[in-house]
């Protein structure tokens, strides 16, 4: 089994098809990078107020409860500005702290 | 393979795992939080000599992330000091780790293990860290000395038929 020593750098890119912002999110999400991913989509979403937006979730390689937290804040911002977000392909790892938190209830997860 | 067969054979005849499975790791990190990511990583990769499913391995890296976490945002908040890990391989398929700071320790234990609880006002965090800790591990302890700091004790078994498997 592979493991990496290194943290895995996590990126948030957005880009907009149509009325809709496809945030891509890759990498690590922790408490280390939570921060600066929730500046960059924050910035994308209040400056493009898209009517809806999909966070792409299929190429993050871990998340805590942090990732967590930043999806949570994510809903509301989306909320805020009369966004619908929805959760792309998360991992069964990702998946499950979702669970705990009874995420699905909150917002849709959808599959590729 | 002759090593192998011999340790089967200590372990049946003694009742008890031979000396040569234990085995331990001590590390100290000061609370940067970059150093979250290369504790799990750390903590992962001693880990994989008891040859863990990937899914117990994601939930150990989990556990200590929210561990680690906690050490840097709550024990020394706005201060810096050392997070002390100690991870023990207790028989082949149990392992301990400990995770301790000496920061401002915990006033209600109770309260912060709630689900959902959190001190942070900006809604940014989710408050789920000590469930975490709890659903992916099988025993879950937390001391804490307000003024002296919290040590986390973490025991996971692997492989124990309890596992569902995440499709």
């Amino acid at each position: 089994m592979g493991s990496r020593m290194r943290n895995s750098k996590a990126e948030a890119v957005s880009v907009v098809d149509g009325h809709t912002m496809i945030i891509s999110l890759t990498g690590d999400i922790d408490h280390h990078s939570a921060k600066r991913i929730r500046g960059e989509i924050d910035s994308s979403l209040f400056t493009l107020r898209p009517k809806r937006a999909v966070m792409d979730m299929s190429e993050v390689e871990f998340m805590d409860s942090a990732g967590l937290g930043l999806i949570l804040g994510r809903i509301a911002c989306a909320e805020k500005i009369g966004c619908k977000l929805t959760l792309l392909s998360p991992s069964p790892q990702v998946m499950k702290i979702l669970d705990l938190a009874g995420a699905g209830r909150l917002i849709e997860i959808r599959q590729k | 393979m002759t090593t192998n067969l011999k340790i089967e054979t200590e372990r049946r005849r003694s009742g008890r795992p031979p000396e040569n499975l234990k085995n331990e790791l001590r590390l100290e990190l000061p609370s940067n939080s970059i150093n979250e990511g290369i504790a799990r990583s750390i903590v992962s990769v001693f880990v994989s000599q008891l040859d863990p499913t990937f899914e117990e391995l994601a939930d150990i890296k989990c556990a200590v992330s929210e561990a680690v976490t906690n050490c840097i945002v709550h024990g020394y908040r706005d201060t810096h000091g050392m997070i002390y890990i100690t991870i023990k391989i207790l028989d082949e398929r149990t392992v301990r780790i400990e995770i301790r700071d000496r920061g401002c320790g915990i006033e209600d234990i109770k309260t912060a293990m709630q689900p959902l609880y959190t001190t942070d006002s900006e809604g940014e965090r989710s408050g789920m860290g000590f469930t975490v800790m709890e659903s992916f591990t099988d025993r879950l302890s937390v001391v804490s000395s307000p003024g002296r700091g919290t040590k986390i004790t973490m025991i996971k078994v692997l492989g124990d038929g309890r596992r569902q498997s995440i499709k």
